[in-house]
């Protein structure tokens, strides 16, 4: 007999969100793992990408709490290589825009050293307040 | 003798103008030699830096359109006559490039943009977003290297790609996997090219905000590999790369102490010694670490 995975119907809310914010669909993802290997930050997250894409397929809004979402940097690797043609970066951005848009941030600027700021490339703070900021 | 100046549209951006400034310098002097002129568009403002994911974010978009109506401008002005818009960062050349794209395909989102927009003209999306390096490769064999005066013998350079000029695959200007558009540049000033797998492994980009240690991790592994394959010096054309490859070797030693520093320039600041510009016009940095092979 088949295993069944069920998904009751709040789940089911989270990926049609997801889905519809990333504009990709996710239930294509088929677990081979092409991103997890493929991503440079995948050493320091607490889930793979290929984790990431199953919890909201599962529609497991915990997902939500994982660092990976905020350590996937938009390089890209995992677009082009995943042989579902999925945008995994768009995921995660989705990912992300759920809590940003509730105005809640996730670096606080104020607080990064003086001598950080004068130094940091302006290209580098304002794509981390794009990225870490609502 | 000098050739017939061809003039484009020049998009700086923020880092070219500040901490980059570098760059620019270079690569306006390497252009003239080569005759292009790059015009800057008036009245320019922010990219936007990195392209909005996300379906439902038109607002985000809004600023890269407006630059391109600054192209339109020019053209109307009669400033340039060419509808190509060069860009040198590789943040605003991928956010700049993916928002034309996706209005060009979406002529409803160039609508609601262009309505919001209202005291502005029209983007009739007429606009093609380029990297400088295109333009280089378009050249005539021979064009860059004619023009050498101190070649760059001797000296192997590891060239770097990073993410935004080569993903996603719509918006790359080489093969993502296996790029060589930068090489081939560090070839015609003669320089020896050294090819690595990690030259396009991102340098973990704007992560260096707030993870300085993970970014300096992505670094060592970058910088250790071109170094065992006997790089004496590393090439990008993106502010951001050039910072984390940079100014992160400190946090490097920190985690690696017997990481060696290894110097990271622009390429063209590296075509700039080439032929045989001075000093002011290679935008090396009072503190930077430059071979002295290139100081002769």
């Amino acid at each position: 007999m088949a295993n069944r995975l069920m998904i009751s119907t709040g789940n089911e809310e989270f990926l049609e969100r997801i889905s519809e914010m990333s504009g990709q669909i996710i239930t294509l993802c088929e677990q081979c793992g092409v991103c997890s290997g493929s991503c440079p930050m995948v050493s320091e997250m607490d889930i793979t990408p290929s984790q990431m894409m199953r919890m909201v397929q599962l529609g497991q809004s915990e997902v939500l709490r994982a660092k990976t979402i905020w350590l996937c940097a938009s390089c890209f690797t995992c677009t082009v290589r995943c042989p579902r043609g999925l945008d995994l970066s768009k995921v995660a951005e989705a990912l992300r825009q759920v809590i940003l848009r509730q105005a809640v941030d996730h670096i606080d600027i104020k607080a990064l050293p003086r001598d950080e700021l004068v130094e940091l490339p302006q290209i580098a703070l304002v794509a981390g307040m794009r990225k870490f900021t609502g | 003798m000098e050739p017939d100046i061809h003039k484009f549209p020049y998009y700086p951006g923020c880092t070219l103008k500040t901490t980059a400034r570098n760059f620019e310098v270079s690569a306006l002097a390497c252009a003239k030699k080569l005759g292009i002129e790059l015009v800057e568009l008036p009245r320019w403002n922010c990219c936007g830096t990195v392209f909005s994911l996300t379906d439902d974010d038109l607002i985000h978009h809004v600023a890269a359109v407006r630059n391109l109506i600054r192209v339109q401008e020019m053209n109307r002005d009669g400033m340039v006559e060419e509808n190509r818009l060069v860009t040198l960062c590789s943040m605003c050349f991928n956010t700049l490039k993916r928002v034309n794209l996706l209005v060009k395909e979406n002529p409803e989102n160039l609508e609601k943009i262009n309505n919001f927009m209202y005291l502005e003209d029209d983007y009739e999306g007429n606009v093609e977003v380029i990297h400088f390096l295109e333009l280089l490769r378009e050249l005539d064999p021979g064009a860059i290297s004619q023009r050498v005066e101190r070649p760059l013998t001797g000296l192997r350079v590891a060239p770097y790609y990073g993410c935004l000029m080569l993903r996603p695959r719509e918006v790359g200007i080489d093969d993502p996997e296996d790029p060589t558009i930068q090489g081939a540049i560090l070839a015609a000033v003669g320089a020896e090219v050294i090819y690595n797998s990690y030259m396009k492994v991102c340098c973990g980009s704007y992560q260096t905000v707030n993870d300085k240690s993970a970014v300096a991790r992505l670094v060592y592994d970058i910088l250790s590999h071109a170094q065992a394959d006997g790089a004496q010096a590393i090439v990008t054309s993106c502010p951001l790369c050039a910072y984390n490859l940079d100014s992160r070797q400190k946090e490097v030693r920190e985690i690696y102490p017997d990481f060696e520093q290894i110097p990271v320039f622009y390429f063209t600041q590296l075509m700039a010694v080439a032929f045989g510009f001075g000093a002011d016009l290679c935008g090396f940095d009072p503190n930077q670490l430059v071979p002295e092979h290139l100081l002769k």
